[in-house]
């Protein structure tokens, strides 16, 4: 390539290039001008968030008597008929009283704060594998049920909006902000040990005793379903 | 123990003297080595791969790992949840070196099951409290500027199966609820900049497009500051287990509020106490209250190998490999102990040492057969030492489920196998 025409080349490359994006330093944020306005209709059908003052509790009501049907028949195969759990599904009633024991069973009763955490829950995700189905008067219903389960609410309760403050979760005031920087100060240490720092050890506890991890299954062959299994992920 | 010269020396003579006890060692832990080679290909015979033709290109137009790695796999325990659409899936972690989890092997956790979002359809919608409630397709996202950063995600349950005591034989079980891989993506603070958040807002409602619609409250202060919308893992689309085609990056905090799938954020003045803050992910202490909006990740860390699942298979040299991680910012430092905890050496830390992310660690021994109680403790740039169980359960109990960092101990065995053992 001659000199002339590698020039005339640089030259149309810096006429034809694009203006760069200039991102200057400023207060006021950038607008892209890439998204569209999400109009009401849109965001009415997925906003389906509720909150404990009630914010966002949809119009309806269900009474305990209506929720105990539906229950039965799209809740109760996997929770228990009173609610009690069939297998590893979550129980939803019973538990009063076993924060502090040894094996704590947290149910709706027992440990859910508000009951706005159900309602919306339930609104969300439930029934198992065929969410946002219920009638928000299917939902209120089951809820209402849920909530006599646990004796919070009488045979005749219809929750709605407007009975929404009635219902007393009794582990309203059971929980507080995490308080580690405070309560485990002492894990911030800028020396730890590093010489003769505890007597001798021995092994107090053996995982293969216990034996509950799963057989190597990469040849197609199912693990072995083993006792005593402690533990959860959630 | 740690590598020394006149140790060197010593356990290289034991090693020859005992070369029988460790075969028997090495039949004991079933591990694959010398024993497992054919002869037809080992010199001075030419191996038949040596001769003949491979698979051309673009046969395997979606590279995968050799047959032979068939065993490097994500594993779930069954026991331990009632269905596989509402479970996890672990990390195998033992068979990993570095820091970047390869996408098909970061563990799975998921409360519906696997969305399979049809990118076309994908919508962002954020609203609440903003001046201009928008809706982002994914090639709006793509459009915008983007960073990259490399982030580990820890569930809040890993080790949560422990509190109690060593139960599952394997850091794939005990810990492979984390991974860490390099995300591409828009800064959230970006796209709240487009919708414009009104002066009283301080919190947002994040939530999944899967069947469970998990739903979470994120400080807007945290937002802000380094969360993003990413929808690339190590390069490629994020993979449908995690969230394709988007999904919140919330680094240093707990798994559950990285919301997959995600399609809405709502702008709002309080938090929302959705079932996943309040039910689960709350810590239960023995006095029967709970901790809730436990977010951020303690440092911790683990020796991956060797593990009960990556047993020794030699005496003599031996790299101790492990993983270091902290969601309060950079691991400063990894001590490495071979007694159980009474005496500690100072890791090597290979590799990059970035925000948030996993560090490499490795400690050279000569292993000269004697048992070993093997532990790792991590620290973090705010002085944070990775506590022992046992002063975590002083602490929290045994029921709070979720943030156990407390520092494993592996017993390596005479004959080259590892065991999760509890000291004291």
């Amino acid at each position: 390539m001659s000199k002339s025409v590698k020039l005339a080349a640089i030259i149309l490359l810096a006429l034809s290039a694009p203006a760069w994006a200039q991102s200057k330093k400023t207060d006021k944020p950038r607008l892209y001008g890439i998204g569209q306005p999400a109009t009401p209709e849109q965001i009415a059908g997925w906003n389906i968030d509720v909150r404990p003052d009630g914010q966002g509790a949809p119009p309806g009501h269900g009474s305990v008597k209506e929720g105990e049907k539906i229950f039965l028949e799209r809740c109760a195969a996997c929770h228990g008929e009173f609610g009690e759990s069939a297998g590893r599904w979550p129980q939803l009633a019973e538990g009063k009283g076993t924060l502090t024991s040894d094996n704590p069973v947290k149910t709706v009763g027992s440990y859910f704060p508000y009951l706005s955490s159900v309602v919306d829950y339930v609104r969300r995700a439930m029934p198992f594998g065929d969410a946002q189905s219920l009638t928000n008067d299917e939902l209120y219903a089951v809820v209402a049920f849920v909530l006599n389960l646990n004796d919070l609410v009488d045979d005749k309760f219809v929750l709605s909006k407007e009975t929404w403050n009635k219902v007393k979760m009794p582990n309203a005031n059971g929980f507080y902000d995490d308080d580690r920087l405070k309560t485990e100060k002492a894990f911030w240490n800028a020396k730890p040990c590093m010489k003769d720092c505890r007597p001798p050890v021995k092994i107090t506890m053996h995982a293969a005793v216990i034996d509950v991890t799963p057989e190597d299954t990469t040849k197609g062959a199912p693990a072995k379903d083993k006792a005593p299994k402690k533990g959860s992920v959630d | 123990m740690i590598k020394d010269d006149d140790k060197t020396r010593t356990s290289r003579r034991r090693f020859l003297a005992g070369a029988t006890g460790l075969t028997a060692g090495l039949a004991a832990a079933g591990v694959t080595g010398v024993a497992q080679a054919n002869d037809k290909n080992l010199p001075p015979n030419v191996a038949d791969w040596s001769k003949s033709l491979g698979d051309g290109v673009a046969v395997r137009p979606y590279g995968h790992p050799s047959k032979f790695e068939k065993n490097v796999i994500r594993r779930d325990v069954q026991w331990l949840t009632a269905s596989r659409e509402s479970s996890v899936s672990f990390t195998p972690l033992h068979d990993l070196d570095g820091i970047i989890t390869p996408n098909g092997l970061c563990f799975e956790r998921h409360h519906g099951g696997i969305a399979e979002v049809d990118p076309h359809d994908y919508r962002l919608m954020i609203h609440g409290l903003v001046e201009r409630p928008l809706i982002f397709t994914l090639e709006d996202l793509k459009r915008l500027p983007r960073v990259n950063k490399i982030y580990f995600l820890e569930c809040a349950a890993n080790s949560g199966m422990e509190w109690r005591g060593a139960q599952l034989n394997g850091c794939q079980y005990t810990h492979g609820m984390i991974h860490c891989v390099q995300y591409t993506g828009v800064p959230l603070k970006l796209l709240l900049e487009q919708a414009g958040v009104k002066p009283n807002g301080k919190w947002l409602l994040v939530e999944g497009g899967d069947a469970s619609g998990l739903d979470r409250s994120l400080p807007l202060e945290k937002a802000l500051d380094d969360c993003m919308i990413a929808y690339r893992m190590n390069g490629e689309m994020l993979r449908p287990e995690q969230g394709y085609p988007a999904r919140l990056v919330v680094p240093g905090w707990q798994g559950n509020m990285w919301i997959k799938w995600i399609r809405r954020i709502k702008v709002g003045d309080q938090p929302w106490y959705t079932r996943e803050e309040t039910s689960k992910y709350t810590d239960l202490m023995p006095s029967g209250k709970a901790r809730k909006f436990t977010f951020e990740m303690d440092a911790k860390s683990v020796i991956t190998s060797p593990s009960p699942q990556a047993p020794l298979t030699r005496k003599g040299f031996t790299v101790i490999s492990g993983l270091a991680w902290t969601g309060r910012g950079k691991v400063k430092r990894v001590d490495v102990s071979l007694d159980g905890g009474r005496n500690w050496r100072t890791a090597k830390i290979d590799g990059p040492v970035l925000d948030k992310a996993c560090v490499r660690f490795y400690a050279e021994i000569e292993w000269n057969g004697e048992p070993l109680l093997l532990q790792s403790r991590a620290m973090d740039e705010t002085g944070y030492v990775q506590p022992t169980k046992d002063a975590l359960r002083k602490i929290r109990g045994v029921n709070s489920i979720y943030h156990n960092n407390g520092i494993q101990t592996w017993a390596l065995k005479a004959n080259g196998e590892v065991e999760n053992v509890e000291v004291g």
